[in-house]
């Protein structure tokens, strides 16, 4: 069967995408993940921090000390040649583009409006044959409005969709106060597309030494869920491409996403887990479960369990939870 | 004349330039003041960077200059081109090879950044002792005189040494003429191609060793022949000369600058008349063009060409009028007749006259003048001043000039407010901290005013010896003129002080010419500015009629995310109101300038600097200067009232700036100084310092531990003594078992932290509540300095804990002991020191260290002040630094000398035993003195012991009574870094290893040549970017301490106090302990490193818990109790190496450089670290058979002959 989509304007061949993560960032896995079957490559993400804090810090490791002492004017060579920024991430981005035939995504992580939009237009120099901006940000001051963070946002968006000419996917947070109308206001900037949700890296805290410890841990089925009320909800409000990222695990989960109403779906912990072959069994298992159930391909699926198409479309809505205490005291 | 290229360059690049350009094979090792031209040659040859012919020559880092020497002489017998940089010391070691080179006949140049040689001290100054030491080598000795001759005298000695086979020795003035930048005209390859002759490169290469047409050079000759075959080459000496003179006017011909062996500048009727070599050519030549437009009959005789001696061309240079000639020498030969040039000037001025071919009329009076002997300042009113003293009726014929000779009445006098400078010469001087970033600025600006306006720039720069908190006066000219003045400017239009405490501190307008702008970086603003100067600053602003401008420079690089960079700021401002350039122009060349410097290191880097310079205008404000002075408070005493006399009036001259007026007289004869002066310095350098909070504290003392300059103290005391204490000092009742009911404190020295951060780090202890707040927190040092300070002034009052009593030999007991060694001039957070601090905290009272040449021989020794001191009863830690190399040799030779005064005090004893009383004698020869306790015991017994002899009469008893002391145990240590212990002094290691001396080596291992900037040593580890190593180490570090094992009879130790601080504590104790040789070399995170310090110590723990660093100890002690001698105290398989690595520039230089080879060498230090692992455990499960003597055999010598314990 043809599992082929639509995402970005790009011509996918499966639904799944190979999302950021360690598999997507050198040239060896990310050819087994085509073997195996996905549709498109996301790029780990290039940081903004990253990049800042690299230039900053090595400045700092070779001033800090230079032309204090009479012995010595430096205390580091500084060679001639040497790269601090994205040279390195650039030269992956266009050798996996080089190795694989399937659409490869870059990726731009961040929170200000710095210099560092740039990068997104030296992704797309670098053959990209799309960007997902990720929108990471953690509004931790009282005095910031919900009105200026989504404002801010927008900008981001306007600035690197001005800046490019391949579509730009944005990678959002599920913190939004309205995020169908916020959703509306980013398509109008210019976002070809929406990837739910981010996952923040959330720290733990260390209670014998007093610490916060940052792990990353890998995503849990259940966190499938709150995403396939927001495609549903937001599929009849947008134009846009809809992504899913965050719990997708397995063959159903692909399924419910896209009859919620995604064009894609992300996939990185299964594949870390079960390795890119993963990838294979599950388009297998999509195409044979379709097929029985005689889909004649993906479109005829997509969207089905929308909020606008479901037969019951107060289930994403607050009588969802009604429904749900109810169906508890029956039991 | 082809038409020159202008740069500004320093006068080591411009050498280095021509040099490198000139040679197939170099062969370096890194010093002061030559370093750089090494670390250039290394920096082109990385690049690629071709010499004349097409190729790129090879640069080899050598273990030492007599390593570089050797590499030298087998590249010219192998008929390559090559040549090496040095000064000072290095040259001494130089030496036997350079007269086999000469004797040789070997076409070759070598150059010579002149530096004073260690005599009653190190300096790294400038001046001729180096090279005159050498002009018995046979070696051709040619000096310039500025940045220019720097690199035309580079060539001209080269194509000289090809033509005459004579090997050359090219020297300038170290620091004045190596670090001076100045606008030059450059040497293009064509100048060169025109000036080296490749027909005799073509004969050099045909006298080389080759087994296709084999010769045999350096036989041993008999008396027959040796001496007529030393005559041998004499015609290649008397033609050399010529030679010389030849090819400086074909130098001339196509360079328009012309030279000879001795020029001469002045009047052509001159009657006085200098002969001077070197920087001061340039001051001199200068001053008497000064004099001659006044009218005065003076002349200067330039040395270019000091050896071999030409008495024809000498004589060809003077006028025949002159009168009186006075021969200036940069060295000093005690006990000589005359220094060097002068004997040969005098000598070739006889012989001259004798034959009848001195141009003179009659014969000039000579007299001999020293001058400028470490950098000592050389001005154009000390030049008058020799002028005026050859002018009088009785000259002295020896003298010196440049201060006050009180004791034997040498030094002239001269009139300090003479001055040559016109006022077409911008001037200006600026003071600086070390780490904002303002001789970079300043650099830039000479470069910008230099290469972009048709104005000649120079710069010179001077630094204090402090690694932390340093000061920087940078000296600026620019002009339409050539500059020629090789001193410091004494008259500045523009003066900018970018630190405002410095005018606590300085007399920093003592610089300023009447009417100039004073710059002033402050953070109170235009209006509150003038409330907040000392009463001596107002007063220097009214009387000069300054204008004054301010900037809170800080604030605008904060607000810019420049941090404590402030460099961008200043300069903006000094362009703004020097008026240099332009305004706007200056501004686009600012940016220009900085998108150079950092373009490399990333936008955003160039954008903060950028957005720094556009809001520094709005910042800057004129300051309205009142008519009067407003100010009561006076710049504070230097150091304190308290201070001893030598210190109140020999050390705080020198701190103030001001010791070049101190006299002979004031300083001791030897080179001796009384140990502990640190103390009088209240630096007051940081800006955050720790403040306790003993309701948190579990007291484990780590704080106190790491600590680099004793900064952060702990105390244990008994609660009767806390009478009178200030209120604010805090105590908390003492933690422990042994020792209950003591008073315990942890209290900061305000004035001496330098703020690195690492005592709060390492702190474990948190507040439940709030873990943000810990048992120590650092806090403003503005507002807790008054408090702290008179808190710690209590807390030296309160009685040290008495050592003999010390129940625990781990972290928290043996803090509470008084550290002798405090408040260095090490760097902020520094990795060495801590150890070094423990080591006088446990045996300083009884302790002699010989220091390496080295960062720790200069916080260690350099003047102003020193750390080292001692405990009331006025016993302390002896300090001696030798030499770098000799280290090792140095402190056995003093041990072996401890021994044989320890031996024969026994022997005494026992001889005198009745007459002493028996009980004294036999406590003396039996306590074993193996902890604080008997050594207490013996020290009581010694003291009874003197005052039984000082009722005697005999000759006996006033042998021993001199030498009673030895009766106590000593414990030497041998304290140096990697530099040291694995390059230079390896052999001396290795040799005091196989003795069987009670000795404790400690290695300081910084894994680099950290003090003079970070070149690669064979410590370096497999991977890390240094200095000749810069694309990354290939070859993994030499394992010493596998090394000293293989001896079996040495303890051994690796340790890193960040990782586990009581094995530090264990592994000294130890090794003090064992009475043979120890060897313990310690982990030392260095600002080499590239990281900040204050994670120094989690970066220890990473380099141990990735295998990269172990901790073992091995100690031959254990084999005799059937145990195996190496126990292993870390795995080192907890994180891998990567972990480790990227912490660190570094490593992380290299992938920025190229990723793969980073990854590749990772690699490898990974398998090298499991591998050293593996190595390790299998002997640490190794049970050494033990040897159990034959009956019959004769008993076995003792270990240490003579031991006094």
């Amino acid at each position: 069967m043809n599992l082929s989509s639509t995402y970005l304007g790009l011509k996918l061949r499966s639904p799944i995408i190979a999302g950021a993560g360690p598999l997507t960032n050198a040239v060896d896995s990310a050819k087994r993940l085509e073997d195996a079957g996905v549709g498109a490559i996301v790029m780990p993400s290039l940081f903004e921090e990253q990049i800042d804090a690299e230039a900053l810090a090595t400045t700092a490791a070779l001033e800090a000390h230079m032309d204090s002492f009479g012995e010595a004017i430096s205390f580091m060579p500084e060679p001639e040649e040497y790269r601090i920024g994205p040279h390195d991430y650039l030269e992956r981005l266009g050798q996996i583009k080089k190795a694989v035939g399937v659409p490869v995504i870059g990726s731009l992580n961040g929170c200000t409006r710095g210099g560092w939009l740039s990068y997104a237009r030296s992704i797309e120099q670098a053959g990209a044959d799309a960007l997902e901006l990720n929108v990471y940000y953690v509004p931790t001051d009282g005095d910031e409005s919900s009105e200026q963070i989504e404002r801010h946002v927008r900008e981001m968006v306007r600035e690197v969709r001005e800046g490019v000419e391949i579509p730009v996917a944005v990678k959002l947070s599920p913190f939004y106060t309205s995020l169908a109308n916020f959703a509306l206001r980013l398509q109008e900037a210019g976002a070809s597309g929406l990837v739910l949700f981010n996952r923040f890296f959330e720290p733990d805290v260390d209670i014998e030494e007093l610490d916060t410890v940052s792990e990353l841990r890998l995503s849990e089925p259940v966190e499938l869920l709150l995403r396939l009320r927001w495609i549903a909800i937001l599929r009849g409000h947008l134009s846009a491409s809809l992504a899913v990222t965050g719990g997708v695990h397995s063959t159903g989960d692909v399924i419910k996403s896209i009859m919620c109403g995604a064009d894609a779906v992300q996939m990185v912990s299964e594949l870390l887990r079960h390795g890119p072959q993963r990838v294979t069994a599950i388009n297998e298992e999509i195409a044979a479960w379709a097929e029985e159930r005689g889909y004649a391909n993906l479109n005829e699926m997509r969207g089905s369990m929308s909020m606008q198409r479901c037969p019951d479309p107060s289930a994403f809505e607050r009588g969802n939870y009604i429904h749900l205490l109810q169906t508890w005291g029956r039991r | 004349m082809s038409h020159p290229m202008l740069a500004t360059v320093d006068g080591n690049e411009a050498c280095a330039s021509v040099a490198y350009r000139l040679s197939e094979v170099i062969a370096i090792y890194p010093i002061t003041p030559s370093s750089p031209m090494g670390e250039f040659a290394d920096e082109w040859a990385v690049k690629g960077k071709a010499n004349l012919w097409g190729q790129v020559p090879s640069v080899t880092e050598m273990q030492s200059e007599g390593g570089a020497a050797g590499a030298i002489h087998g590249a010219l017998q192998g008929g390559a081109l090559a040549t090496t940089f040095t000064a000072s010391q290095g040259l001494l070691l130089m030496i036997p090879n350079m007269y086999k080179i000469a004797g040789e006949l070997t076409p070759f140049c070598m150059h010579v950044t002149a530096r004073t040689i260690a005599t009653h001290a190190l300096s790294i100054f400038g001046d001729h002792s180096d090279v005159m030491a050498c002009r018995q080598t046979g070696f051709a000795m040619l000096a310039a005189a500025s940045v220019q001759e720097a690199q035309d005298m580079a060539c001209i000695a080269t194509a000289s040494t090809l033509k005459s086979r004579v090997p050359f020795m090219h020297f300038f003035d170290g620091f004045r003429t190596s670090h001076e930048v100045s606008k030059i005209q450059l040497l293009s390859d064509d100048d060169l191609r025109f000036m080296i002759d490749d027909a005799l490169v073509g004969e050099h290469r045909r006298r080389a060793l080759s087994p296709d047409h084999p010769v045999v050079r350096g036989t041993a000759q008999n008396p027959d022949t040796f001496f007529q075959a030393r005559e041998a080459c004499n015609i290649y000496y008397d033609a050399c000369p010529g030679i010389v003179a030849e090819m400086m006017e074909k130098f001339g011909e196509r360079t328009g600058r012309t030279y000879r062996p001795f020029d001469y500048f002045g009047a052509p009727d001159a009657e006085r008349v200098i002969v001077i070599m070197g920087s001061g050519v340039e001051t001199a030549s200068e001053t008497a063009a000064h004099l001659v437009k006044r009218g005065e009959k003076v002349g200067v005789v330039a040395v270019r060409l000091f050896r071999p001696f030409s008495r024809e061309h000498l004589m060809s240079a003077f006028p025949k009028s002159v009168k009186a000639i006075a021969v200036m020498d940069r060295t000093k030969e005690p006990g000589a007749i005359g220094d060097p040039l002068y004997l040969d000037v005098l000598t070739a001025i006889t012989e001259a006259h004798i034959a009848g071919k001195a141009p003179f009329e009659k014969l000039p009076r000579v007299i001999a003048g020293r001058y400028g002997l470490s950098s000592k300042e050389f001005t154009p009113a000390m030049v008058k001043g020799i002028f005026e003293e050859m002018g009088r009726p009785n000259p002295k014929p020896h003298f010196t000039v440049g201060f006050v000779d009180d004791v034997t009445k040498l030094s002239i006098p001269f009139d300090e407010s003479f001055e040559i400078e016109g006022n077409d010469v911008v001037r200006a001087v600026f003071f600086g901290l070390g780490a904002d970033g303002t001789v970079g600025a300043n650099k830039n600006s000479i470069k910008i005013i230099g290469e972009e306006t048709e104005n000649y720039a120079q710069g010179y720069f001077v630094y204090d010896s402090k690694k932390s908190g340093a000061r920087t006066v940078s000296h600026l000219r620019f002009g339409p003129r050539e500059i020629r003045a090789p001193y410091l400017i004494r008259r500045a239009n523009f003066v900018a002080c970018h630190q405002f405490n410095f005018l606590e501190k300085v007399d920093v307008l003592k610089y300023a010419a009447p009417g100039a702008t004073f710059l002033l970086n402050a953070p109170y603003g235009a209006e509150a500015l003038w409330a907040e100067l000392p009463r001596e600053v107002q007063e220097e602003i009214i009387a000069r009629k300054l204008r004054v401008f301010t900037i809170d420079a800080a604030a605008v690089a904060e607000k810019a995310g420049m941090g404590n960079r402030i460099n961008a700021v200043m300069q903006t401002c000094f362009f703004a109101l020097s008026g240099v350039l332009p305004r706007e122009q200056a501004i686009a060349k600012v940016k220009e300038a900085i998108k150079k410097t950092y373009g490399r290191k990333g936008d955003e880097v160039v954008r903060r600097n950028w957005e720094a310079v556009d809001m520094t205008l709005d910042h800057l404000f004129e300051v309205k200067v009142p008519g009067q002075v407003t100010a009561t408070r006076t710049r504070p005493p230097v150091v304190s009232e308290a201070a001893p006399d030598l210190v109140r009036k020999v050390t705080a001259m020198m701190l103030e700036d001001k010791g070049d007026l101190l006299p002979v007289s004031a300083f001791p004869v030897d080179g001796t100084w009384p140990t502990g002066t640190t103390k009088w310095e209240k630096r007051n350098i940081a800006s955050e310092i720790p403040i306790w909070e003993p309701d948190l504290c579990i007291q484990c003392n780590k704080c106190a531990m790491v600590c680099p300059h004793a900064a952060i103290r702990a105390k244990m005391f008994d609660v009767s003594v806390n009478g009178h204490a200030p209120a604010s000092f805090k105590t908390a009742e003492y933690k422990a078992k042994d020792y209950k009911g003591m008073q315990y404190v942890i209290q900061v020295a305000p004035e001496d932290c330098t703020g690195c951060n690492l005592c709060v780090n390492v702190c474990p202890a948190k507040d439940k509540s709030n873990p943000r707040r810990k048992a120590i927190n650092m806090a403003s040092h503005l507002e807790n300095k008054d408090r702290e300070k008179v808190n710690f002034e209590y807390f030296l009052e309160l009685p040290e804990f008495d050592r003999s009593k010390l129940a625990r030999f781990d972290v928290k007991g043996v803090q509470v002991l008084l550290p002798l060694f405090e408040y260095s001039g090490a760097c902020s957070g520094c990795g060495e020191t801590p150890y070094v601090k423990l080591i006088t905290q446990l045996f300083g009272d009884r302790t002699i260290i010989a220091n390496a040449t080295g960062c720790s021989s200069i916080y260690g020794g350099n003047l102003p002040t020193t750390p080292y001191t001692k405990d009331r009863h006025g016993r302390g830690p002896a300090w001696c630094n030798s030499l770098f190399e000799d280290n090792a040799e140095f402190g056995l030779g003093i041990r072996l000398a401890v021994d044989a005064h320890a031996a024969e005090a026994r022997r005494l004893v026992a001889q005198l035993g009745g007459d002493l009383g028996d009980e004294i004698a036999r406590t003396i020869l039996e306590t074993r003195q193996a902890d604080d306790a008997e050594i207490e015991l013996q020290r009581l017994a010694v003291k009874r012991l003197r005052e039984k002899l000082a009722g005697m009469k005999n000759p006996t008893a006033r042998r021993l009574s001199e030498i009673a002391d030895y009766l106590v145990k000593k414990s030497v240590w041998l304290v140096g870094g990697d530099g040291w212990a694995f390059d230079i002094g390896y052999g001396g290691l290795d040799h005091v290893l196989s003795l069987d001396r009670n000795v404790n080596i400690i290695v300081l291992d910084t894994e680099v040549y950290s003090n003079t900037g970070g070149q690669a040593s064979k410590a370096t580890p497999l991977g890390a970017s240094a200095k000749f190593a810069v694309s990354g180490k290939a070859i993994d570090k030499k394992d010493l301490g596998l090394m000293a094992m293989s001896y079996g009879h040495v303890y051994v130790a690796s340790i890193a106090m960040g990782a586990n601080d009581n094995h530090t504590v264990k592994a000294f104790v130890e090794a003090e302990s064992y009475d043979g040789p120890s060897l313990i070399i310690a982990y030392s995170h260095c600002i080499a490193h590239g990281y900040d310090l204050q994670y120094g110590l989690d970066q220890q723990k990473r380099a141990v818990e990735s295998g990269i660093w172990p901790l073992y100890r091995y100690d031959p002690r254990r084999v005799e109790a059937g145990e195996p001698p190496l126990v292993m105290d870390a795995k080192g398989d907890k994180i891998p190496v990567k972990e480790y690595l990227r912490n660190e520039t570094r490593f992380r230089m290299v992938e920025r450089m190229n990723p793969e080879r980073f990854h590749r060498l990772a690699d490898a230090s990974q398998a090298a670290a499991e591998r050293r692992v593996a190595v390790y455990q299998h002997m640490a499960a190794l049970r050494m058979p033990v040897h159990t003597p034959a009956a019959e055999e004769p008993e076995s010598e003792p270990v240490t002959e003579g031991s006094e314990a």
